[in-house]
């Protein structure tokens, strides 16, 4: 009995807490990731193509860019409640709330990353015959991964983050047991769900970090070279 | 729609504006809480960015600090506080989770606006015999103004935004028209809620670009 003292005298930290409600801690980190990818995922597919619109067609840039941004003004918990009406109470209802709010950050990357593409290494890629599709997957895209990949890191980090005022609608992951612990002051869990939440978005950010590198390998040379130079 | 047209009957109805729990009572503990959160933010950040950005060091810190703020959920934040006894210090959890939130934006742009001022132009101006202070006041403020003011404007947004959040402890705020609805299945008033913060989202946005325009140092020459 000794162990669930710290239950009861409803400490911070708390290992009979970890023991006894692991299953509790497992189920909702398993809905924040699940909320966080697929709303992230979404988002990127969304993006990708405003962006090459925005880009394309400059008359449409500024509506693009100015609607993405209005909708990152609108308060997360307002968010979800505008989306109500359409959605009910369903995991459906965050994941949109949250890939409105991942829009303006990607699409403002991507639209940057392509813009920054050497003019040359176009011009060279045209003078070789590339059509416009195998120039925009073989040379403009590589070239403005590591832009898109920082949006894609912001993103998502934001997003592990506003995943728990998911929690209005009872599809916030660990903010559900931040809720869940608040009229009782249950100590434990709320700063268990808390610490869990940080430590997702820092692994979600260190995995997408390692993609990164492994899909850009070049930009290490070349920093390596630069630092040889010197 | 249906609730479209329910929502502007809510919003047109006397009876919800006015009291202790009415809109306009909400809309001044809002942006009383916003206000005194960004002013306290600004007091921090602002002259410890100034200040590493004229000496030019702790870059690093400043965007990393930006970039951890980001991974820290507001209602993590907030509930935290409200598990211990400054839960029963009013607007206190609320103002400090919210000035947290504000810092990193605000660190980053006024640090970032004071290095990217053309180091041609810092030379210059040395070589015109200007000290530090001088060098300060004339020529990197102004030049990084720009920068400083776009911080400004996105902290001051999110702060507004955020500060809704402060409903799901139980704290006031235009968040608790956005609660009380959700608690009482009233989706007018949930939309209505939003439609209110969303608005005052847009109009301190559109207030301060008028402000940035007024005032800014550059303003005769662009």
């Amino acid at each position: 009995m000794a162990g669930q003292d710290c239950l009861v005298t409803n400490d911070w930290i708390c290992g009979e807490y970890l023991r006894s409600r692991s299953q509790e801690l497992i189920d909702a980190t398993v809905q924040h990731v699940g909320i966080t990818g697929a709303s992230v995922a979404i988002g990127l597919v969304v993006s990708f193509p405003l962006a090459l619109l925005a880009r394309s067609r400059p008359r449409f840039a500024g509506p693009v860019l100015g609607l993405t941004t209005v909708l990152y003004t609108i308060p997360s918990l307002a968010m979800f409640s505008l989306l109500l009406p359409f959605f009910g109470l369903s995991a459906a209802l965050v994941v949109t709330g949250l890939v409105l709010y991942s829009l303006t950050i990607l699409v403002r990357n991507t639209v940057a990353g392509l813009e920054a593409v050497p003019a040359e290494a176009r011009e060279a890629a045209r003078g070789m015959g590339y059509g416009p599709a195998r120039l925009l997957w073989e040379v403009e895209l590589p070239l403005a991964l590591p832009a898109l990949m920082a949006g894609l890191r912001i993103a998502t980090v934001s997003t592990v983050a506003l995943t728990t005022v998911g929690s209005i609608v009872g599809r916030g992951g660990l903010g559900n047991l931040i809720e869940d612990a608040l009229p009782s002051f249950f100590k434990a869990q709320v700063l268990t769900a808390s610490v869990l939440c940080v430590l997702l978005a820092v692994a979600a950010d260190l995995l997408l970090l390692g993609a990164q590198r492994l899909l850009t390998p070049w930009t290490r040379i070349r920093d390596a070279g630069t630092r040889g130079a010197h | 729609m249906d609730v479209l047209a329910r929502t502007w009957a809510w919003l047109g109805t006397g009876a919800n504006w006015a009291g202790e729990g009415g809109a306009w009572h909400r809309l001044g503990e809002h942006l009383y809480v916003s206000g005194v959160a960004m002013a306290l933010a600004c007091a921090v950040a602002l002259p410890v960015a100034l200040y590493l950005g004229h000496v030019g060091r702790g870059g690093a810190l400043a965007v990393n600090l930006a970039n951890a703020g980001r991974a820290v959920p507001v209602f993590a934040v907030l509930a935290l506080f409200m598990v211990t006894p400054l839960r029963s210090a009013g607007y206190v959890p609320t103002i400090i989770a919210l000035v947290l939130f504000a810092v990193p934006p605000l660190l980053t742009n006024a640090y970032v606006g004071m290095r990217e001022v053309d180091r041609a132009v810092v030379e210059a101006a040395r070589g015109m015999g200007m000290s530090g202070g001088q060098l300060f006041v004339r020529v990197e403020l102004p030049l990084a103004y720009p920068m400083v003011m776009t911080g400004l404007r996105s902290a001051a947004v999110q702060v507004v935004a955020t500060a809704t959040i402060a409903a799901m402890v139980g704290q006031g705020g235009l968040g608790r028209i956005i609660t009380a609805g959700f608690n009482t299945y009233d989706t007018p008033q949930v939309v209505a809620g939003a439609l209110l913060v969303a608005v005052l989202a847009l109009l301190v946005e559109a207030v301060l670009v008028a402000v940035d325009r007024l005032f800014s140092p550059l303003r005769k020459t662009v």
